[in-house]
């Protein structure tokens, strides 16, 4: 995983609230078995409106995302960060997350950070008057900056120290399988098996 | 100080635990389906790691099954290659599944309790985010997403911080037509979408105690459209009953020893959950939903609302999206509201009881001129049950299409969609935009709402129904 420190970008202000992961990639995309190449995906739906925000060219190239609050609500597929990853998004900024959305994002690499809903109406309109304008996400710091402003944002600790440090869970868990073995050795003989 | 039910869960599955990190927590059943696992095997592969525990692991063929024509191979080639991954994952990795034309197929969230794999007690997940059905037993389940598939496939385990306990205690009975489903909707509609959030819900109190053990799937599956990881329901008599004698179940002196065991999964009289809820199951009424969240819902007797009536800003602007999409005028009454179709199936209200509801319903009666009725059995299982009652014929003769197993219109993912602004009254549990579908509007409905809204035409209950002459 890539580690995360400070990463300054432009931002795409979504003024919408629950965002559910069924917009953020519609079902039919969840066909494809890879785990790169949805781009395209990302947002389709609404995408297929030109006034959409995402189609404004001067938003290419933006990474990070101010979308309103209950962002990632709904269906638990892990699709939606691969989306917004490959379509070049490195952070998520909202007042409210989904928490499984939030939890894929940590364990793939997207930062979700966790502002107050007024910092998010003041990204809205700074991103809104100027497209260009740079944000700057701080993980180190906790604080997201734009123009003169610097907000703090919450994030949960253990994920904040993955993401600096760029771990991978597996190979941390794996570190006590001598644990998992004698945890197994206890269960209960009544516990069922599949096979 | 005494725990909850779902703490003692939580204690008795925790593998290592170390301040300022989360819990490592013990996996005791892993449900895999076609949509979330390829990448998370293809993660294994890329790793040369192998699945720690096929024995407690099961794959099971759903979300892009097709319902109709089911020995033929199927049509759409991506759905098919994602099946066909699965069934090359499960080989390799020595993981036990039930293929399409295996009589064990059907929605993961069916077959695990009716294999009886589901048991009070256990920690059970899936990449599935309606793994909260599980939590009718007693069980601590939740959806995962497709990297933590991986991390238990590799390790049975997952590292988790605790959840937040709150209880749902519906006191009281629920009035004669007053389904779990409409009880369901009703907490969602209350707490909202994300009042949920973090937390594991309890539901509790007498009206939850009267339940079926279907009944209580259908609650406990709902609990994630409140933004809850889990739902759970302390076990019971009526638990350990429809446990007894399932393939899976215990037998014996493990039997004898298992019930001891579960019933000390309740929650101490002592113990404090984060936040209560507290609802009076007699003032409840049928209740269906009106706009694009689960959480949009009002009673069938009352009308569509208008943005106005919301006092949050937020939610003003969210209704006023939602009409617009689902084409309706504020103050609509709810029945008059015409369907073109009517779904009856999903792991929400999919299993034999659902069908027999809506079949007590329809029979003699005929599902009205325009509108296709779909009733998708949860699992071949209850498929075969529902047509050993008879079932199967008091649906077509009524007029409704009778289909094999799986989550069909649940999630457009399938051939069973819906087409742009087509309406349906749905038993499923979400009425995103375009789940059922591109442009399609779904009202959640319980089962003999959807049954009577077939005949009608319009959203009803079984009580606007004239007699059968
Ligand atoms: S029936 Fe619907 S909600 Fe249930 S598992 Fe299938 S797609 Fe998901």
């Amino acid at each position: 995983m890539e580690q995360f420190t400070v990463h300054t970008g432009t931002a795409v202000p979504l003024r919408a609230s629950n965002v559910d992961t069924d917009q953020i990639i519609p079902a039919k995309y969840l066909k494809r078995i890879t785990r790169h190449g949805y781009e395209d995906a990302l947002f389709a739906a609404w995408r297929s409106d030109p006034g959409f925000v995402l189609n404004d060219p001067a938003r290419a190239g933006a990474s990070i995302l101010v979308a309103g609050p209950d962002f990632g609500t709904g269906s638990s597929r892990e699709h939606a960060v691969w989306a917004l990853q490959d379509h070049g998004f490195r952070v998520v900024i909202s007042s409210r997350f989904a928490d499984i959305f939030r939890g894929n994002s940590g364990k793939g690499g997207l930062l979700t950070a966790l502002v107050a809903q007024e910092v998010v109406e003041q990204l809205w309109a700074a991103t809104e008057a100027d497209p260009a304008l740079p944000v700057t996400v701080d993980l180190v710091a906790r604080t997201v900056a734009f123009g003169d402003v610097a907000a703090p944002f919450e994030i949960d600790d253990y994920v904040r120290w993955r993401l600096l440090e760029g771990l991978d869970d597996i190979g941390i868990t794996l570190q006590s399988a001598g644990l998992i073995a004698d945890f197994e050795a206890r269960r209960p003989t009544f516990a069922p098996r599949t096979a | 100080m005494g725990r909850t039910l779902a703490e003692k869960v939580w204690d008795a599955h925790v593998v290592r635990s170390a301040p300022g990190e989360p819990d490592l927590l013990y996996i005791d059943l892993h449900l895999v389906h076609e949509v979330t696992s390829p990448q998370a095997f293809d993660g294994l592969r890329a790793a040369g790691r192998s699945v720690r525990r096929p024995d407690l692991t099961l794959a099971t063929e759903d979300h892009n099954v097709p319902t109709i024509d089911i020995d033929k191979p199927i049509a759409d080639p991506v759905s098919r290659a994602q099946v066909e991954a699965l069934r090359r994952n499960a080989a390799e990795f020595g993981v036990p599944i039930h293929s399409l034309g295996s009589q064990d197929q059907g929605i993961v969230h069916v077959v695990g309790p009716q294999l009886g794999l589901t048991q009070p007690g256990m920690t059970i997940v899936c990449g599935d985010s309606h793994t909260s059905t599980h939590g009718a037993f007693g069980a601590l389940a939740f959806g995962i997403g497709t990297s933590e598939v991986e991390h238990v496939l590799a390790t049975q385990t997952l590292p988790l911080k605790p959840f937040r306990t709150m209880a749902i205690t519906v006191n009281g009975v629920l009035p004669d037509g007053v389904t779990a489903k409409d009880l369901i909707l009703t907490v969602i509609a209350r707490i909202g979408t994300g009042g949920g959030q973090g937390y594991v819900l309890e539901y509790r109190g007498e009206a939850i105690r009267a339940l079926s053990m279907e009944a209580r799937m259908t609650i406990c599956n709902m609990s994630i459209e409140a933004g809850a990881r889990a739902g759970m329901i302390a076990p019971d008599e009526t638990t350990f009953a429809y446990i007894e004698g399932r393939p899976k179940a215990p037998t014996g002196a493990d039997w004898a020893q298992a019930v001891a065991s579960w019933r000390t999964l309740v929650t101490d009289d002592d113990a404090e959950f984060d936040a209560e809820v507290v609802i009076d199951a007699s003032e409840l009424t049928p209740f269906v939903t009106w706009g694009t969240n689960p959480g949009q819902g009002v009673p069938l007797a009352g009308a569509v609302p208008g943005p106005e009536e919301f006092a949050d800003p937020v939610e003003q602007e969210a209704a006023r999206k939602a009409l617009a999409y689902m084409g309706l005028a504020a103050g609509t009454p709810m029945r008059e509201i015409a369907v073109d179709t009517v779904f009856l199936g999903s792991c929400t209200n999919g299993r034999i009881e659902d069908l027999r509801a809506a079949a007590e319903i329809l029979r003699g009666r005929r599902v009205a001129e325009g509108v296709r009725m779909l009733v998708v059995p949860g699992s071949v299982r209850v498929r075969l049950a529902a047509m050993a009652e008879g079932l199967d014929r008091v649906f077509l003769e009524a007029g409704a299409e009778w289909r094999e197993a799986g989550c069909s219109m649940c999630l457009g993912m399938n051939p069973d969609t819906l087409k742009p602004q087509e309406r349906s009254a749905s038993t499923s549990n979400r009425n995103f935009e375009g789940r059922q579908g591109p442009g399609g509007r779904t009202h959640l409905v319980s089962p003999q709402v959807a049954a009577a809204t077939a005949v009608r035409g319009t959203l009803s209950s079984p009580a606007d129904l004239a007699p059968v002459a």
